[in-house]
């Protein structure tokens, strides 16, 4: 058999194991990527599908002020309706020991001597409810850890202006809160969110809503018409202070498990496919100089006998055993990514168990990817060796032929040395080879403007959002509209510097067959503190007529300036009222829609009311004012801006900075690579030329400069194109992101653009030191008959 | 009677009229221009001829390593020229050996592996190692090619062609990268083998003197074989003066 034709291959591979191994790397971070990203998104759907399916996640959700539970039977009779569930489900403010200001929590009612029909929960540790037991909730798992509770401990709520202390009976999760935030935040903040189940009947009557519901939930028969049930339940709904009805594509924890998971597919994507295509060309390059310096040896093993199939099948195997390799790491390290990755979305989304686990053909998948990737790049080497006739390989070649250059062409060569000219006939020798290259440590200086432009991105984001549009320091937020003179009481609390009222309304927007449902914010017509911008970001006043609407939300709307829209008031007597846009207006979180409040009041045909104020106020203070919020039964919602800002940033950083890391050495594998390889086939190519010119009596440096100014130059030119390239990733990437909730604004500083190229050079200066070494080490006699 | 016992003889190779034309761009080099002659079995037949010729063509085509443009070659009974790339593959597989000018030895393969590489794929061969042996190189079987002299790296060429049993070997300028003292050790080995298993064997030389060890001497000129003749009693290898 053909054992001493693998000992030759095994060998050979060793020969060139610095640029096999970097092509193993880039391999393997295609196929970790493809495992870590499919693999996350495997585990997330097996555990939501499994979660939606054992807790009876409902499928159609609605909000209403107050409605008798008699009208179950209304709802239980559109057509496609299987179960309903009502409940009441009311906003707390809680008080903790370990916060200075309040948290916010939803207490949310359990059926009693029941077990939920829809949207059951998940009992973590402790029991479940007693019928009709008053003093005991059940808390949620994130807030119960993030504050150190165990069971029996007492937590202390403000329940519509009675301050109660209730047990914690349970630890429990829920399918409707994977991910969950609080009110008026923007990311999820286990320490001041919290969600708790309580008796229904203890609820009721905590409450004031008897016999009566505020949420409901629905589930619908396989394969009924959503669209239809929605329509039908805001019919029955509207009388009683409906919201629009919603499905879980609305459902906020269904969408934000949903959208990650979107995102992820789009990486799961991409980066393979980046990484294989490198690897790709790499190995392409690596196995044409493997042929091209064997043809003597193809030549003999064919004269022996050996047949066109089985010296394809040698070069093939090659190829084989370094995607083995390639699959293992890359196994190896897609699982452990994976993991970590996994572990990370543990933070965010709340399931009973998430755990990484990828199916086989994920696995399967990855490797056959990488394989076929590999081979496609191969191919023509592979076919070269197949079709070289026998007599033919064993004869010397021929001097390659070279043109002269593009620069001679147009007679620019004079203001050339004679060493650049070298240089630059080598480049123009291979144009497909250098094409290749340059866009090879042209992706890779991108990935690394990816990596780091997210950093830019959100701290730009925060800069907008903090510095310029929400400069208060502290929302409130009201239970019920309140008289313009709660304003006043407020301005007179401790250390408040200034105050600013918030007249926010809910509503339905409507624009032709386009509609959303959003808020209007009414605002002063010069706010100080929750200021609007327009969309070059600049600081607007709140127009005096009409609304301003937040682009993205102009965009669902298809709306321009100018157009009427139809706002459908979710409150009260729910007036439908005509209001032109007035202007667009900038906003990268929510969908916003702004408005002069005392004309928003004039609307809604109300005096002079508002729903929260803003404050600034002197952090001295701080502990007199909370403790005096903290009474006030009637402020539901509490917002410490800079303390969200501040837990944003340690999220961000923390898992950003992991991204970071795991780019960074992604794209430095990417231009090792490709840089290393090109160099050492230089010097395989060229290092008889290299060395005879030493004996001619070329410095070293001048031969440094032949052999590496070929790369210079490709380098040189990938700048651009990694600078291009990483602006269309980032790009991409802000598209993608760009969703209803968020907008990623596309900031890249110049620091990440000088970090990028000097990572790049970074690693051809290493590049070159290995390939450097090997040409020192060549004694010039020797290397008279080439190097290999 | 000198005409029967040609007639019982048996021919390993015969060709008619064989030409050879290679076309490179727009000029055509005409490497062989009718080559008709006979090479009968268990022969020594050494090639010469100036430079360009047209020896190594011939060789390369008898040896199944390259096709005719024109013209008939018989392997025995088979007409090689009408052999598909498959059947060429096989005949050399199987019945050539082959000892190039430059050895051709795999640089990442020792000796021993460099013949294991050919009995790996043949029928019936010799075990390396005896092949080896039968070179004188038992001793250097781990050695790698770099670590071998030029003679001793030819010496493995021939252990890797005869390993396989051949019925031909074909040399094209064996000792051509040789001095003349580790020529002989080469030429004395291709003769033993030749003596020894009765392997018809062609060698391709610049030096007329290697002439007098053949069978069978054959002058190529001008893509044409000018003379033939054969030598009744051919010297061994040490008697022969260079
Ligand atoms: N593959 C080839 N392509 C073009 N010309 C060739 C090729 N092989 C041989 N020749 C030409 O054919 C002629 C005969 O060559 P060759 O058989 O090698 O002669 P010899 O071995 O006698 O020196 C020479 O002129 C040579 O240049
Ligand atoms: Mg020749």
């Amino acid at each position: 058999m053909i054992e001493t034709l693998n000992k030759k291959l095994v060998r050979d591979l060793w020969n060139i194991k610095g640029q096999i191994l970097a092509i193993i790397m880039v391999m393997a971070c295609g196929i970790a990527t493809f495992i870590m990203s499919f693999g996350v998104i495997d585990s997330l759907t097996l555990s939501r599908d499994v979660y939606y399916d054992r807790y009876q996640f409902a499928n159609i959700f609605a909000q209403l002020k107050r409605a008798p539970q008699g009208i179950k039977q209304q709802v239980l009779d559109i057509p496609g309706v299987s179960a309903v569930e009502m409940r009441v489900v009311f906003g707390v403010t809680i008080q903790v020991d370990d916060m200075m200001e309040p948290a916010s929590g939803k207490l949310i009612s359990l059926p009693d001597g029941r077990v939920p029909l829809l949207n059951n929960i998940y009992l973590r540790s402790g029991r479940m409810l007693l019928p009709d037991e008053d003093d005991a909730i059940l808390s949620s798992e994130a807030f119960a850890m993030a504050h150190g509770f165990s069971l029996g401990d007492k937590v202390s709520m403000v329940i519509n202006g009675h301050r109660r202390a209730l047990k914690i009976v349970g630890i429990v999760l829920s399918p409707e809160y994977v991910y969950s935030l609080g009110p008026g935040a923007i990311f999820p903040d286990d320490k001041r969110f919290g969600i708790f189940w309580m008796s229904q009947r203890a609820l009721e009557a905590a409450v004031d809503m008897d016999g009566a519901f505020n949420d409901i939930s629905i589930r619908m028969d396989r394969g009924a018409n959503g669209e239809n049930i929605k329509q039908e339940l805001d019919i029955v709904l509207k009388p009683y202070g409906g919201l629009i009805a919603y499905d879980r594509s609305e459902q906020m924890s269904n969408w934000f498990v949903q959208n990650e998971m979107d995102q992820l597919r789009v990486m799961g994507f991409f980066a393979p496919v980046i990484f294989l295509a490198v690897s790709a060309f790499l190995i392409n390059v690596v196995m044409t100089r493997q042929v091209a310096t064997q043809r003597v040896q193809i030549g003999m093993l064919k004269a022996v006998g050996y047949t066109n199939g089985e010296i394809s099948r040698h070069y093939l195997k090659m190829v084989l055993l370094v995607v083995v390799f390639g699959s293992i790491i890359g196994v190896g390290s897609g699982v452990w990514l994976g993991a970590g990755m996994t572990n990370m979305y543990t933070q965010f989304f709340h399931f009973p168990i998430l755990k990484f686990s990828f199916s086989t053909e994920v696995m399967i998948f990855a490797v056959l990817f990488c394989t076929v990737s590999a081979v496609i790049g191969t191919l023509m080497a592979i076919r070269q060796a197949a079709i070289l006739p026998p007599a033919e390989a064993m004869r010397p070649e021929s001097p390659t032929s070279f043109r002269r250059t593009l620069l001679e062409r147009i007679g620019a060569e004079k203001f050339f040395s004679y060493l650049f000219r070298i240089v630059i006939r080598h480049v123009e020798r291979r144009p497909v080879r250098t094409l290749f290259s340059t866009v090879g440590v042209g992706l890779s200086m991108s990935i690394l403007i990816f990596a780091f432009f997210m950093e830019d991105s959100i701290d730009y984001m925060m800069a907008v959002q903090f510095d310029m549009a929400q400069r208060e320091d502290i929302n409130l937020g009201f239970v019920e509209p309140r008289a313009i003179g709660a304003l006043e009481e407020i301005r007179l609390m401790p250390g408040v510097i200034k105050a600013e009222p918030m007249r926010s309304v809910a509503v339905f927007l409507k624009s032709e067959h386009y509609a959303k449902r959003a808020a209007i914010m009414g605002l002063r017509p010069l706010p100080d503190l929750h200021r609007i911008l327009d969309r070059d970001l600049k600081v607007a006043p709140v127009p005096p007529e009409g609304l301003a609407l937040s682009s993205k939300l102009a965009e669902v709307l298809h709306v321009e300036v100018g157009d009427m829209l139809i706002a459908e008031v979710l409150e009260d007597r729910r007036p439908v009222l005509k209001i032109r846009v007035a202007e667009i207006v900038e906003e990268f979180i929510g969908l916003s829609a702004f408005m002069d409040m005392d004309q928003l009041n004039r609307h809604l045909n109300e005096g002079t009311v508002i729903t929260g104020v803003s404050l600034m106020v002197d952090p001295l203070w701080n502990g007199p004012l909370f403790q005096k919020i903290k009474d006030i039964p009637a402020i539901a919602v509490m917002t410490i801006l800079k303390k969200a800002r501040e837990i944003f940033r340690d999220l961000m950083a923390e898992n950003i900075m992991k991204m970071v890391v795991i780019n960074v050495i992604f794209a430095s594998l990417i231009s090792f690579g490709v840089i290393y390889n090109t160099a050492r086939i230089a010097l395989s190519e060229r290092g008889r030329e290299l060395a005879s010119l030493r004996v001619l009596g070329l410095t070293k440096g001048e031969v440094a400069y032949i052999l590496f100014g070929e790369m210079i130059v490709i380098i040189l030119m990938a700048i651009p194109v990694g600078l291009y390239l990483g602006y269309l990733m980032v790009l991409g990437m802000a598209q993608s992101m760009d969703t209803e909730l968020f907008r990623i604004p596309v900031i890249i500083d110049k620091d990440t653009y000088g970090l990028s190229v000097i990572i790049v050079v970074v690693s051809a200066v290493l590049s070159f030191y290995l390939v450097w070494r090997q040409v020192d080490n060549i004694d010039l006699v020797s290397a008279q008959k080439g190097v290999e | 009677m000198a005409k029967v016992e040609k007639l019982n003889e048996k021919i390993t190779f015969r060709t008619e009229g064989l030409t050879k034309d290679y076309v490179t761009g727009e000029t055509v080099v005409q490497a062989l221009r009718g080559v008709t002659l006979e090479i009968p079995e268990g022969d020594m037949v050494v090639l010469l001829g100036p430079s360009g010729s047209g020896k190594s063509t011939f060789l390369n085509i008898i040896g199944g390593l390259d096709s005719p443009t024109s013209g008939e070659v018989y392997f025995k009974k088979d007409k090689l020229s009408d052999y598909s790339e498959q059947q060429l593959t096989q005949f050399r597989r199987h019945n050539v050996g082959f000892v190039f000018q430059a050895y051709n030895l795999v640089p990442s393969l020792t000796a021993l592996e460099n013949v294991a590489l050919v009995t790996d794929i043949s029928l019936n061969p010799i075990p390396p190692i005896e092949a080896m042996e039968a070179v004188n190189l038992g001793d250097r079987a781990r050695h790698f090619p770099s670590q071998l002299s030029g003679g001793e790296q030819q010496r493995v060429a021939i252990a890797r062609a005869i390993a396989k049993r051949p019925e031909i070997l074909l040399c094209d300028e064996p000792t051509g990268a040789l001095d003349s003292e580790t020529g002989i050790v080469v030429l004395k080995a291709l003769q033993d083998v030749n003596k020894k298993y009765g392997t018809t064997t062609i060698i391709i030389t610049h030096n007329a003197a290697i002439a007098n060890m053949a069978d069978r001497v054959i002058y190529f000129g001008d893509g044409q074989v000018v003379d033939m003749k054969v030598i009744g009693n051919p010297c061994s290898v040490e008697e022969i003066s260079w």
